[in-house]
């Protein structure tokens, strides 16, 4: 029998957040036994993302609070955090780390995950935050005061999470966004007035169809200029203007990276057995839907992706056949803004053009389908109970 | 197998119940009530529901 070190060096995970966790913790649920190490440039371990719009901004919650229980099955894992990845050889089947270390692999999983996009506007840097990690969001609650005069730039789902729990902070809050009304593109622009009536019922102003000319100050933003002139005062500015994948270190090997990276229906990537991809920089068909590759950045991806990539990795590592069977999650995803819960089950960016009131009245709680090719694809509810409301609905999507 | 639930975590979103529904339901006034010693033949859907729980509220405690 080879030894250990003679056999197949095993599996490298590069990314160390939800989708590393839970693939490594997938990978032995598929039956793969061998070594796992996950890469990360982050110094946690893996931790839970949504709080940190919310309850990381509004009270003093430190990593332990949100860190993810890992699974038994992954105490052998090993972790290399505060790590981050260079360059990768898809060819040699070798990871590139920051300070050079050099993992060979037998399975590769891609869970690098995204980046806060960067307004390329001129101005001071001081004083623009984004809200991506942990980090960031102690470093926004350590300057967020009540009385602060706070700029959200862009009003979807983080913008309009973070614009709320400022306020809820004591914070004065503009939303500046070029959409006609906030959280149009996965919501449709009746819901997003209905949202943007809440927000403007509690104080918060928003300034649409303006992007952000400049930033005005000296060393640190002390405003900002739009589109048509209009000058907003800010203590701090917060970006919430979407996300770039983190897929650098993939170049060079004749992939196409040109939204993530790209995954056929068993999340391979571009085919390759023993490459999988996972979480909000994998683009994969939903075979649920059609067969557009798609990046989907909802909670729930990592876990659903991780679980059908190392089924399809454990396979190959195996040498056995890979089951077949299309990756169709059902997309869900929800939002808290003030008190509020916005439930949505489906795919509601797909059917913005066919929105139908289910339930209710847009500016109470309320239930909306969306259809496409008049079949409902999503449901959101709003308010009271949301959840459970949406729940009812979600049989009809499956 | 003997599922844990930090009820002051939980905020009812009811996504355990899909996975695990044997397991975990919301009742008539909207709350989570949960069986606390299921069949070890239900592991997997109580770990597919502990994975799914935006709260991370539900734990395995074998």
């Amino acid at each position: 029998m080879p030894t250990s070190s003679q056999t197949a060096p095993g599996v490298v995970v590069v990314g160390a957040s939800m989708g590393g966790l839970r693939a490594a913790e997938q990978l032995r649920a598929a039956g793969w036994s061998g070594p796992v190490t996950v890469v990360g440039d982050e110094p946690h371990m893996p931790y839970n993302r949504p709080p940190l719009s919310k309850e990381v901004l509004a009270s003093d919650v430190t990593h332990p609070a949100v860190a993810f229980r890992a699974r038994a099955s992954t105490a052998d894992v090993a972790w290399r955090l505060g790590t981050p990845v260079a360059s990768a050889d898809l060819a040699a089947r070798t990871v590139t780390l920051a300070d050079d270390t050099q993992l060979p692999y037998t399975g590769l999983v891609v869970a690098t995950g995204i980046r806060p996009r960067r307004l390329p506007c001129p101005g001071p840097v001081a004083g623009r935050h984004v809200v991506r990690t942990l980090d960031d969001a102690q470093n926004l609650r350590a300057a967020l005061r009540p009385g602060s005069r706070v700029v959200v730039v862009g009003a979807g789902f983080i913008g309009c999470e973070v614009a709320a729990t400022a306020r809820g902070l004591g914070a004065e809050v503009a939303v500046v966004a070029p959409e006609a009304e906030p959280m149009t593109r996965p919501l449709g622009a009746e819901l997003g007035a209905a949202l943007r009536r809440r927000h403007e019922a509690r104080g918060v102003v928003f300034h649409l169809g303006r992007t952000v000319g400049h930033f005005s100050g000296i060393d640190a933003v002390t405003g900002l200029v739009l589109d048509d002139g209009t000058a907003l005062p800010a203590d701090l500015v917060v970006e919430a203007v979407g996300s770039t994948p983190n897929t650098a270190w993939l170049d060079g090997n004749g992939l196409d990276l040109s939204d993530g990276v790209l995954c056929d229906a068993l999340l391979r990537v571009e085919g390759r057995p023993d490459v999988v991809a996972v979480g909000d920089v994998a683009r994969f068909p939903n075979a649920r839907y059609d067969d557009v590759p798609r990046r989907v950045e909802h909670w729930s991806i990592p876990t659903d992706t991780a679980k059908r990539a190392a089924r399809t990795l454990a396979a190959h590592l195996a040498g056995e056949a890979v089951d077949g069977e299309p990756f169709a999650p059902l997309p869900a995803f929800w939002s808290d803004q003030y008190a509020e819960r916005l439930q949505s089950f489906g795919a509601p960016g797909l059917g913005v053009d066919d929105i139908r009131l289910l339930e209710g009245d847009f500016d109470a709680d309320c239930v909306v389908g969306y259809h496409a090719e008049g079949r409902l694809v999503g449901v959101v509810a709003l308010g009271g109970g949301a959840a459970a409301t949406a729940a009812r609905y979600r049989g009809a999507l499956v | 197998m003997k599922v844990v639930v930090d009820m002051e975590r939980c905020q009812d979103h009811g996504q355990c119940v899909f996975s695990a529904p044997e397991v975990f339901q919301i009742n008539a006034a909207g709350r989570l009530e949960y069986v606390a010693d299921p069949d070890d033949a239900l592991r997997e859907a109580v770990e597919d529901a502990a994975d799914v729980c935006p709260l991370q509220a539900i734990t395995i405690e074998d």
